[in-house]
């Protein structure tokens, strides 16, 4: 049987000034109930294929297919309502300054959940908040008083709040510990063993981690992807940017 | 060599042009792009989800928090005017038009002037910095991919708030100016009270008021749009806020005093077709 994809990335070229492309005929597979890794060098395209997958670029040629719909044709309104079927996890959270943990998480639900009662929904914060590892005590705190690593659990939280069908995880170790960077696969793993049906689609450039949980790894240069497959393809591979990329990341580790 | 330097003079010259013609281009494309902002924003406001509660909100941190410096700055600026109207009018025997005069010169001109450059300085500012930082730190993309309009939960109510808070806080402006005024004039240089008063009945009249009030909307919606505009397109980090912060607030500055004097021809022409 064939896999079925969340998103289907068809022969994208994104151009910002003429003749220079940042994304070169990308074509990419992102199966459901997998998690798919994005890894590359900086300024590769990485964070520019991402803001297209969510919708907040159009790609100057090429499809974005997301549960089957191209996101890239579509109007504002659509496309808000596709991005419904998301949930995000930026590199430093993106909590609201303003709001509690708690509240943070209870943010999307109020906004899309309206047929929930406010019991409901804090019922459904604190099941997302537990399930994301972070302590009772910590629910009413704002996110300047606790640490890193609880607003990445806390920004998790707020991405699983409404049970999206694709989980985006951007750069979600850089700038962390060992220890707090075991922690946030972890905490990958974890969620996507709680809903398999779920596609997980991170971007890093943390190729150790890259490994670790990618059930496939697909390697961006110069806007285009350089090589697609589960994590042994990239042991194998005599391609000599592939085994530079390999070789610095195993030896940092 | 006079043919050389010629050449450099007239090189020169073209460069001069070019760059005014580039800076004046760029102006014209950012004011299209902030009306197309403003407008937009305007609009989402009456489109569900309704943002009530964030209005409010707004409203409570433009117009309450600004109370107490709107009446310290009114209570002084309406002492120190009828102070030096009081001088002048002292050398051709007139004291008793210090009043209307001081009355007349708050609700037109100080009133909505200098509540529109208090209130910018305040709340505009820490408006271009919270969007500013909001930028620069993902929450307004995380409002993007969660499926919220930002412009509509963000600038909309900001706009709003400030278009409807402005004239309120002119008003509250204009009376303690007034008090201040009647305090210095009646207590402090002993003048009629009487006559303070019903000079100023006399030549005050509603359509005065009305011109500041409208006024201070019209300065409301400009720093308000200026500032979330300019916070709304934050680049770079810290930088970048403190940048967009510093030019919301100087540019709504400058703003609203040219366009006072605008806004009073235009008003001036108003009434006059309309009598």
């Amino acid at each position: 049987m064939a896999q079925e994809n969340a998103i289907e990335i068809i022969d994208v070229k994104k151009s910002f000034s003429e003749g220079d492309y940042v994304l070169n005929g990308i074509n990419l597979k992102v199966p459901k109930g997998k998690i798919t890794v994005i890894i590359g060098f900086s300024g590769t395209g990485k964070s520019v294929l991402l803001k297209h997958i969510l919708g907040l670029l159009k790609p100057t040629s090429g499809q974005i297919k997301v549960l089957g719909k191209d996101i890239a044709s579509m109007g504002d309104e659509e496309t808000i309502k596709m991005r419904k079927h998301f949930g995000v996890l930026f590199q430093y959270a993106a909590l609201f300054d303003d709001m509690t943990v708690l509240e943070n998480v209870q943010f999307p639900l109020k906004e899309h959940r309206k047929d929930l009662s406010k019991s409901q929904i804090k019922e459904m914060a604190f099941e997302k908040l537990k399930q994301s590892g972070l302590d009772e005590k910590h629910y009413n705190k704002l996110p300047g008083e606790v640490s890193g690593g609880m607003r990445k659990r806390c920004g998790l939280a707020r991405a699983l709040a409404l049970d999206p069908d694709i989980l985006i995880y951007d750069e979600p170790t850089t700038g962390l510990d060992p220890i707090l960077t075991e922690m946030v696969d972890n905490l990958i793993l974890s969620t996507h063993n709680h809903k398999e049906d779920t596609a997980s689609l991170v971007v890093s450039h943390d190729l150790h981690a890259a490994f670790r949980i990618g059930d496939y790894v697909a390697m961006l240069d110069s806007g285009k992807v350089l090589l697609h497959g589960p994590p042994k393809v990239f042991l194998e591979s005599d391609n000599p940017l592939v085994a530079r990329f390999v070789s610095k990341g195993v030896n940092k580790k | 060599m006079v043919e050389q330097i010629r050449q450099k003079v007239n090189h020169y010259i073209d460069l001069a042009f070019l760059t005014l013609w580039q800076t004046f281009e760029g102006f014209i494309y950012e004011v299209g792009d902030v009306f197309s902002f403003g407008a937009y924003s305007l609009k989402t406001f009456f489109s569900k989800p309704y943002r009530f509660k964030e209005f409010v909100q707004q409203m409570e941190f433009i117009g309450n928090k600004s109370i107490f410096i709107v009446v310290l700055t009114g209570t002084f600026t309406g002492m120190a005017l009828s102070f030096q109207v009081y001088l002048g009018f002292k050398m051709v025997n007139a004291t008793s038009l210090t009043g209307p005069i001081v009355a007349m010169g708050i609700a037109r001109e100080l009133g909505p002037v200098l509540t529109g450059l208090i209130v910018s300085a305040r709340a505009g500012g820490a408006m271009a910095a919270n969007l500013g930082s909001m930028r620069v730190s993902e929450q307004i993309d995380a409002l993007e991919v969660m499926g919220v309009e930002p412009q509509e939960y963000l600038v909309a109510p900001r706009i709003w708030a400030s278009i409807i808070a402005l004239p309120l806080l002119t008003g509250v402006f204009d009376f303690v100016a007034m008090i201040g005024s009647y305090f210095l004039c009646i207590r402090v240089l002993e003048m009629d009270e009487a006559i303070f008063w019903d000079k100023t009945a006399l030549w005050l009249n509603p359509a005065h008021i009305n011109e500041g009030l409208i006024k201070g909307a019209v300065f409301g919606a400009v720093f308000s749009l200026i500032c979330t505009y300019r916070g709304f397109n934050t680049k770079g980090g810290a930088r970048g806020v403190g940048d967009a912060t510093n030019r919301g607030v100087v540019l709504s500055m400058v703003m609203i005093i040219i366009l006072d004097f605008f806004l009073m021809n235009l008003i001036e022409v108003y009434y006059k077709w309309t009598a």
